[in-house]
């Protein structure tokens, strides 16, 4: 299943491409400035049209790890239920990617969720704004040196109160 | 973030004066939720949406890499509040396709039961919410009435109504009753009555109709491009649920009894008409797997040493006791693969998926959470655009945006 894109893919792009199986979980591991291509040629080509998820992870302390942010696009192919996971590694001190927005407007919300929790910047994206948290949060919360009960950034927060607001 | 939100009303167009600003929740009772939309309006058309969220946010996934995997299912409960059975359901099959588990027949019937009763749990909720913004209370009462009956049915087998915590990691915190065998065979007979009920108060009903139909339209295209998945995706015509084109539990075995529920209209009705068949073709999926129910053990067993050990055995056996200290001293705990995975389950409001990374240890790296809730409101300003104020509970109703899953 994993070979009717890879070696074209791998024509393509060269042998920076690998692929990775685990379960019945196919990855494709990209660099960062090639992921776009990729990506586009998997949509245009391969039938990759749904962009399923798209998660972020911080491999600060991770065994073997040599880079510090991960994200990962899961394709769904919505005609043949395939799926393929690409991705891809940034890192400090300008974690940055370019947005995949211009392919999948899906990935709007999801890429600001990113930038949210982990400060991955995305170049290109049209609104990208933090999005669970409040704006006047500093801190990045789901990265790894941020400890599970924070930082106390809440008492930073201007406060309104009635009278005034 | 809400002071920048304002800013659109002059993008929208700083030369049309007459436009105004609406602020749509967090507290208002149409949302059900808290969740904030501004709304710009010229007269009552809505010229722009931004939703706002994150007034429920409370950091699930960083607590996801804090507890183990089942711990973490009390957690996972509270996501989708409606159905949280279909969340553990969700959560734990992914941790058994990190660790390798292969379930017992038995335990895939009992979840399989409880994932469908969770679908029409949501779906009851959904539907009768959206005909009480609408004006229509009947509809409302008798799907709360059926509810009930399921919330009974999850007592039954776990002791708890709304959050179970009943499925561990390699099978559930119990096997299931007689008592509980008697009280699905009950509620499938006299469910299609209700069902029929709901369908002579609203699939004719004027008001309803013309409320629903031709309000936010979603095309196919646009249900892909913009990742929706579940009842959304398939009302626009998208054919894609997961129990079919990825059987997992015992979906493989009931492929013959359920139909995939579509429709191509992409608008409020057609979300609300596949949402009535499906609970349809859930009813069809219990009322097979209950009489179908497999005898054994629902855990895997003490041998394997991948689940929980049953009390019984934890007591008054020594592999039962040695299993039991492995797997809840701080130190030992499970053993996973230094690798990572996605796992997804056709949940009541589309593809609930788990992205988990594991180090090796017992809890999870990374618990990323691919919420079905969060793209659907991703498309919100999309489908609300162009229509009148009173639209918005009813396209908000028909995507069945819930905060609590919406934010985490």
């Amino acid at each position: 299943m994993a070979a009717n894109y890879l070696v074209p893919l791998q024509l393509k792009f060269g042998d920076t491409l690998r692929s990775e199986e685990f379960r019945d979980n196919h990855r494709v591991i990209v660099p960062a400035e090639k992921i776009i291509d990729v990506l586009k040629v998997l949509k245009e080509q391969f039938g990759f049209n749904m962009l399923c998820d798209l998660a972020g992870i911080d491999y600060l302390g991770y065994p073997d790890a040599t880079d510090r942010y991960g994200i990962v696009y899961s394709l769904t192919n919505t005609n043949t239920s395939e799926r393929l996971f690409v991705k891809t590694y940034v890192n400090d001190p300008d974690p940055e990617l370019p947005t995949a927005t211009n392919l999948w407007i899906g990935a709007d919300w999801m890429e600001r969720e990113i930038y949210d929790m982990f400060g991955v910047t995305f170049s290109g994206h049209p609104d990208l704004r933090r999005i669970l948290l409040p704006s006047e949060f500093t801190s990045y919360p789901l990265r790894k040196d941020y400890p599970l009960r924070g930082f106390g950034e809440r008492h930073n927060f201007e406060k309104l109160i009635r009278s005034e607001g | 973030m809400p002071l920048e939100a304002l800013d659109p009303m002059t993008e929208a167009g700083a030369d049309r004066e007459f436009l105004y600003t609406l602020n749509f929740g967090p507290q208002h009772p149409a949302t059900h939720t808290t969740l904030r939309l501004i709304l710009t309006l010229d007269g009552e058309t809505i010229v722009k949406a931004v939703p706002d969220i994150g007034f429920l946010h409370s950091g699930f996934e960083k607590l996801g890499e804090d507890l183990d995997f089942n711990q973490y299912v009390t957690i996972v409960d509270r996501m989708n509040y409606i159905s949280p059975v279909a969340n553990e359901i969700a959560w734990h099959h992914t941790v058994e396709k990190l660790i390798g588990i292969e379930l017992t027949p038995r335990c895939k019937y009992i979840r399989t039961i409880l994932a469908e009763l969770a679908r029409i749990s949501d779906h009851l909720l959904c539907v009768g919410a959206t005909a009480l913004d609408l004006g229509g209370l009947t509809a409302f009462l008798y799907a709360f009435n059926e509810r009930e009956k399921i919330y009974n049915i999850i007592e039954q087998a776990s002791g708890q109504r709304f959050h179970p915590s009943y499925t561990r990691v390699g099978g559930l915190m119990a096997d299931v009753t007689d008592e509980w065998i008697q009280l699905i065979r009950i509620f499938v007979a006299s469910f299609p009555k209700v069902h029929a009920d709901v369908c002579r108060l609203l699939n004719r009903n004027k008001i309803f109709v013309d409320r629903t139909k031709g309000i936010g339209v979603l095309t196919k295209e646009e249900a892909i491009n913009m990742s929706c998945t579940g009842p959304v995706a398939r009302a626009s015509g998208v054919v894609r649920d997961l129990r079919k084109d990825e059987p997992y539990l015992a979906y493989g075995d009931l492929q013959d009894t359920f139909k995939v529920a579509c429709a191509k209209a992409g608008d409020c009705q057609s979300r609300y008409l596949v949402r009535m068949e499906e609970m349809v073709q859930s009813i069809q999926i219990i009322k097979a797997a209950v009489e179908n129910l497999p005898s054994g053990p629902v855990n895997v067993s003490v041998g394997d040493k991948l689940g929980i050990p049953d009390k019984a055995s934890t007591y008054r056996s020594i592999e039962g006791l040695i299993q039991h200290f492995e797997l809840f001293m701080w130190n030992r705990q499970f053993e996973t693969p230094v690798n990572e995975v996605y796992g997804a389950n056709e949940t009541a409001n589309g593809e609930l998926g788990f992205y988990i990374v594991a180090d090796g240890g017992g809890k999870a790296w990374r618990a990323r959470t691919r919420p079905p809730s969060f793209l659907h409101f991703s498309i919100f300003p999309h489908l609300i655009e162009g229509h009148q104020i009173s639209d918005v509970p009813a396209v908000l109703g028909s995507l069945n945006i819930i905060a609590a899953e919406l934010d985490r």
